[in-house]
């Protein structure tokens, strides 16, 4: 407080002579979607929180994968339950578990991290009104939307696919010769490297929320639960075979269809998986763009 | 210039503007005064594009404000001080909106010297008193070197000195032939650096005029006149357009619309006695309160005594 005192009496009441100010000129201040873009950049990386959730995400990724790994190979022991003997390996959750879904074990936490900071990079504009200050900027408003969509999801694939390879890698080291695989074998570099695409869709996904409905607690609620708690429901919920026509196509489930090694028969083919995915994902943002377009803000 | 057609805004069931049409003129500074509620920050929500009218029209320079392709170059907005996420420096802050419109990063600073904010350029947006995000929300304004400068009660929650500053800003662009649209629910506030006004109330145009008017009007309004025969005299100067007000004391007139010397010529003509022959001038707040009585949302209900002798005493 003390300080702007102390600098606004030295500025205060006259503004600076007009010779010491840019005059800008306006053939060179078209508001472009580039422009946007790198605006969205900026906002992205000047927020620390944010910076810190991606780390936090990488943290999990990797943190969780080398942890199952360990447990699996018996180098971390799971907590046995008193009187169940020495039996721990049999007992071991993981130890017939698939190598690759060893390693990506992070990926369903994580996919909690970048789904909140996708609403977040949204709804926190809403949430402080500077909403207003872009709009007012970007008039026609969708580039902001479309300028959050790609600096959020490019940044995303980019440290989530490095960092669902690092998992990949630790983990398969800390497994051993005699149970870990490669990603040269069948469908491995697939789910791994979709594992981290999979992450910057979720990113996408929050923000598609998170720009239809404006407020950062519902939003963050429908995250979670149409990742964590639909998928779960509609199996109690749903008879079974409407449930085995429905719950493929969910977007946590289409999303195991390509980051697993071998899709479970329940789940769609690697490839209609991503594709469904990926609808869900152009379904939303149109949605959100043509209430953007339309609301008062 | 900013050209409001006959725009109306309902909220539901809600009226916030209702067919209101004004100009704000080029290079003058506009003062846009009204009662807390009366659908300022609405409109001006409305002509950045923010909000849509429900019916009505609003043209920037000749434009729509969405087909503007630099509209921070056109109009240079302040809307709330406070809209800036608060884990974001001041200065990334501009940055991130100068890079929208490709304004250079040097004009960032030299803005920032502008508002006095140099020395916490770095900090979080967060961490500023209201002094301070209003100096931020004005170098946002600003920043876009804009021919229109548009801001929402820039002066609220402000300490004197920062006032004082505001004042200075205004007459400085003004001076530099902008154009200045600014609102203010204080005639006092607005009439120190306003040459003219768009008054609004309930959504609607009350009055459209020069500060310099409402000033004359303010002045001489009223006469008061105590006489022992007031009755009679009130009937000796009746006329229309002339408005007589009786209070609790009976000897005293209060009146509108006749000027002192008039009136004391027709007690002469009639023999009346008079004891005072007062001009009264009111105050700018007097006369704008007078002007918005019948739009403000919430008025004060005063008992009706207490009202009259409140103005007797003006």
């Amino acid at each position: 407080m003390s300080i702007i005192e102390e600098s606004g009496t030295s500025t205060a009441v006259s503004a600076p002579p007009p010779g010491r100010i840019t005059r800008l000129d306006s053939s060179s201040l078209k508001v472009t979607q580039w422009r946007v873009i790198r605006s969205e950049w900026i906002k992205l990386r000047t927020v620390r929180s944010w910076l810190v959730m991606i780390g936090a995400a990488v943290v999990v990724v990797v943190g969780m994968g080398a942890l199952a790994a360990a447990v699996a190979s018996g180098a971390v022991t799971a907590p046995t339950p008193p009187g169940a003997g020495g039996a721990a390996n049999e007992r071991n959750p993981f130890a017939s578990t698939d190598p690759t879904a060893l390693s990506m074990a992070g990926v369903t936490l994580a996919q909690l991290i970048v789904g909140v900071l996708g609403v977040l990079f949204v709804s926190n504009e809403y949430a402080n009104g500077s909403i207003r200050n872009w709009f007012g900027a970007v008039p026609r408003r969708l580039p902001v939307l479309w300028g959050k969509a790609v600096v959020l999801t490019v940044t995303l694939a980019v440290v989530m696919v490095l960092a669902c390879l690092a998992a990949f890698l630790l983990g398969q080291a800390i497994l051993g010769d005699d149970t870990s695989t490669t990603l040269a074998a069948d469908g491995v570099l697939r789910a791994v490297v979709g594992s981290g695409l999979y992450l910057a869709g979720i990113g996408l996904f929050g923000i598609a929320i998170g720009a239809l409905l404006r407020n950062t607690a519902g939003a963050i609620a429908v995250v979670v639960a149409s990742l964590l708690i639909i998928p779960g429901l509609i199996g109690l919920i749903l008879p079974d075979s409407w449930n085995q026509n429905v719950s493929p196509y969910l977007p946590s489930t289409a999303g195991q269809a390509f980051t697993t090694v071998h899709p479970a028969d329940t789940l769609l083919s690697s490839g209609a998986g991503a594709a469904v995915f990926v609808g869900w994902l152009v379904v939303l943002l149109a949605g959100a763009a043509v209430l953007i377009r339309r609301r008062d803000t | 210039m900013i050209v409001i057609d006959h725009v109306s805004k309902h909220y539901g069931r809600q009226t916030a503007v209702d067919d209101l049409s004004f100009e704000v003129k080029p290079g003058v500074v506009t003062g846009f005064l009204g009662p807390n509620g009366a659908g300022k920050s609405t409109t001006m929500r409305m002509i950045i594009g923010l909000d849509r009218p429900s019916s009505g029209q609003i043209t920037v320079n000749g434009r729509r404000y969405a087909d503007l392709g630099a509209p921070l170059h056109e109009v240079g907005a302040l809307l709330e001080a406070k809209a800036v996420h608060p884990g974001r420096s001041a200065r990334d802050h501009l940055v991130a909106v100068a890079t929208t419109t490709g304004i250079p990063i040097k004009r960032v600073d030299e803005t920032l010297d502008m508002v006095g904010l140099t020395s916490v350029a770095n900090r979080r947006a967060g961490t500023f008193s209201l002094g301070m995000s209003q100096r931020l929300g004005i170098a946002g304004a600003l920043l876009g070197d804009p021919e229109i400068v548009m801001l929402d009660e820039p002066v609220n929650g402000l300490d004197p000195e920062g006032i004082l500053w505001i004042r200075g800003l205004l007459a400085e662009l003004a001076a530099q032939s902008r154009t200045v649209f600014v609102s203010s629910h204080l005639i006092t506030e607005i009439s120190a650096v306003a040459e003219h006004l768009v008054i609004i109330g309930r959504g609607r145009l009350i009055a459209e005029l020069p500060v310099a008017e409402l000033a004359a009007g303010a002045a001489g309004r009223s006469v008061l006149v105590r006489s022992p025969d007031a009755a009679r005299l009130a009937d000796a100067i009746r006329a229309d357009g002339v408005d007589i007000r009786t209070g609790a004391d009976a000897e005293l007139l209060e009146v509108t619309g006749l000027e002192a010397r008039v009136i004391g010529r027709r007690a002469a003509e009639a023999g009346i006695v008079l004891y005072e022959l007062t001009p009264t001038s009111v105050s700018m707040e007097q006369a704008f309160m007078d002007l918005t009585r019948d739009a403000v949302d919430y008025p004060a209900h005063l008992a009706p005594e207490l009202a009259q002798s409140d103005r007797s005493a003006a």
